[in-house]
């Protein structure tokens, strides 16, 4: 049965649309700035006042600004690292676990469900995670950019619900050929799982490439820096004058204004180029996982 | 006893798949449960050269010196200001994102609409604080926009009265798409009939979402709200400590912050703990009477 549409739902469809443009336009427009600011010329950008509808002074100067800076590139390579040994790490932590964790294979399965959804409500707070974390070794070395962000049991949550809903005829399968749970994991639910297994790669990689608070305590050196740490140097701190060598003082602070935003769109723009691709998957994760774990 | 030796009897028939849950208890041990035996030292008068253990206990000391401290309740109120604004605007905002999208009948559109509304969600806090320190500068295009409705150009970031407000619309700007996911995948699982029947006797659009789309999806927005009250006195930390300036400590100071500056800058590890500790006891607190609350009257419950 279908009914024809009245005048009423027009105009709220018409009033809808606009409130969803409204909605893209608000939340486009910001990043669409810092883009046109990163192309902007230095000088004219500091005296802009306002709307940025196109690059002012169209310019790359700051992309080079960014490309010539050493700690930049360390921190980007830094940053890849971590996330490619990290990843092994969760991995390693997250599918087994949440393997055996889903259906009911062990005996111990709630009580350590439990100990897991524990720590989602209650922590030490970072004073004692501090303390701790540094007198076992974790300090101002690799373990300590990569280790902290391993692991979030929502992700072992995603997977498991994941699992769980698998049809159970073909891990009965290779139980008929014989197989452990070695094999119904490796030939079965992991290959089965692979949709699931990329969003919380995905999950992992951007939580680690955006991480700074736990790395700024428990890093030293400045070559040890990820990404985000070389960030706040330039962009909080301010103290970006390395890239202003060969520049004359009273630019300095204008040269710098581009230079801010140039860097961040070379340090985001990694995350938005993979997001896409797997947001059809990352949706149904996000609802297979819900809230309730 | 019965239950340890079947137990042992399980962990030995069963050695794999016990192995397999191993790395996550190694895990947990180290980065989860060994900071919470660190509490301790919010009890003890903690010095490094001690160690936890040698470290004198001196009792509740720190706790009353919290309370006695002249800013202990202007953080309280900081922090509960600023949830009460994500309370208030950040919360509804998604939901009635998500209806309205929801409304969209143009699949391809929802799909774009989707993909661009997520992206800030995977945006950096220290690019996003960046963002917002530029934001508020008075050259900035959002002074543009008070200028046209009348107001004057000002640094945003230097009025103390404006940061629950900033902090809480960067914020919404983050998240309000992701956060909308949820509640579009309790909205998928809304009898469409009972639209088909409205319709028939003449409820009109508004009507149909008052009277079948939000009761669809209570139960999701009592979830999300019981996690809210749970954290009413917690606050991402880490976008405050990056966008704060002196001139605003007074409304930007909430618990969180003040545990990192006076803990791990200042020192002040004892005392920091314990602060910690009261934040999170009470924010436990919270959770399970919200959580109690919600099961009693709706049936809908966390655990």
């Amino acid at each position: 049965m279908r009914i024809k549409e009245s005048r009423g739902e027009r105009v709220f469809y018409i009033i809808n649309t606009i409130f969803m443009f409204i909605m893209i336009l608000i939340t486009l427009y910001p990043i669409m700035y810092v883009i046109f600011a990163s192309f902007s010329d230095s000088n004219m950008l500091m005296r802009h006042n306002g709307f940025l509808l196109w690059p002012t002074g169209f310019s790359f100067e700051a992309y080079k600004g960014v490309f010539e800076n050493p700690m930049i590139m360390s921190g980007y390579i830094n940053t890849i690292i971590y996330i490619i040994i990290g990843l092994s790490i969760s991995m390693l932590i997250t599918v087994p676990g949440a393997y055996a964790l889903s259906r009911n294979r062990i005996k111990l399965k709630s009580l350590v469900w439990k100990i897991v959804i524990f720590t989602m409500y209650f922590s030490g707070g970072i004073v004692p995670y501090y303390i701790l974390v540094k007198s076992l070794g974790i300090y101002n070395n690799i373990w300590a950019a990569v280790l902290p962000m391993v692991f979030t049991p929502m992700n072992l949550i995603i997977l498991r619900s994941s699992i769980e809903s698998l049809p159970l005829s073909f891990e009965e399968a290779v139980e008929l050929d014989g197989g452990k749970d070695i094999e119904k994991l490796i030939y079965v639910v992991i290959p089965l799982s692979m949709s699931t297994i990329s969003v919380i790669l995905l999950f992992y990689a951007v939580s680690m490439w955006n991480t700074w608070f736990i790395p700024s305590l428990l890093l030293k050196d400045r070559e040890l820096y990820p990404l985000q740490l070389v960030l706040r140097e330039i962009l909080i701190s301010k103290s970006a004058d390395d890239m202003m060598i060969d520049t004359g003082i009273g630019e300095r602070a204008a040269l710098f204004e581009s230079i801010k935003y140039a860097t961040i769109v070379f340090s985001t723009v990694p995350i938005l180029c993979v997001y896409p691709f797997l947001q059809k998957y990352f949706v149904k994760g996000v609802m297979t996982g819900g809230v309730k774990g | 006893m019965k239950y340890i030796s079947e137990t042992f009897a399980d962990i030995r028939k069963k050695k794999m798949l016990y192995f397999m849950i191993l790395p996550l208890i190694i895990y947990l041990i180290i980065f989860a449960y060994l900071p919470m035996y660190g509490i301790i030292i919010g009890f003890k008068d903690y010095s490094p050269y001690k160690g936890i253990i040698a470290s004198k206990w001196v009792g509740l000391k720190y706790f009353k010196m919290f309370f006695e401290s002249h800013y202990c309740w202007q953080i309280i109120r900081n922090t509960l200001v600023i949830n009460l604004y994500g309370l208030f605007i950040g919360f509804p905002i998604p939901i009635l994102f998500a209806i309205l999208l929801n409304e969209v009948r143009v699949n391809k559109y929802k799909k774009v609409i989707q993909t661009i509304t997520y992206i800030p969600h995977f945006i950096s806090i220290m690019v996003i604080s960046t963002m917002i320190i530029e934001f508020c500068s008075s050259n900035s295009f959002i002074n543009s926009i008070i200028v046209f409705f009348g107001g004057e150009r000002k640094s945003l970031l230097s009025e103390p009265k404006l940061f629950p407000l900033i902090y809480t619309i960067s914020g919404v700007w983050q998240q309000f798409g992701w956060d909308s996911i949820i509640y579009l995948a309790a909205l998928t699982g809304i009898n469409m009939e009972l639209y088909e029947v409205a319709k028939v006797d003449g409820a009109n659009k508004f009507k149909q979402i008052i009277y079948i789309t939000l009761p669809g999806i209570a139960p999701t927005i009592i979830l999300m709200l019981i996690l809210k009250i749970g954290n009413m006195l917690s606050v991402g930390f880490e976008k405050i400590l990056l966008i704060s300036n002196p001139l605003i400590t007074e409304a930007s100071e909430v618990i969180s912050t003040f545990v990192y500056t006076r803990g791990l800058q200042g020192g002040d590890y004892s005392y920091s703990t314990a602060v910690g500790l009261l934040n999170a006891v009470v924010n436990f607190i919270l959770l399970t009477f919200a959580n109690a609350m919600s099961r009693k009257l709706s049936e809908t419950s966390l655990w």
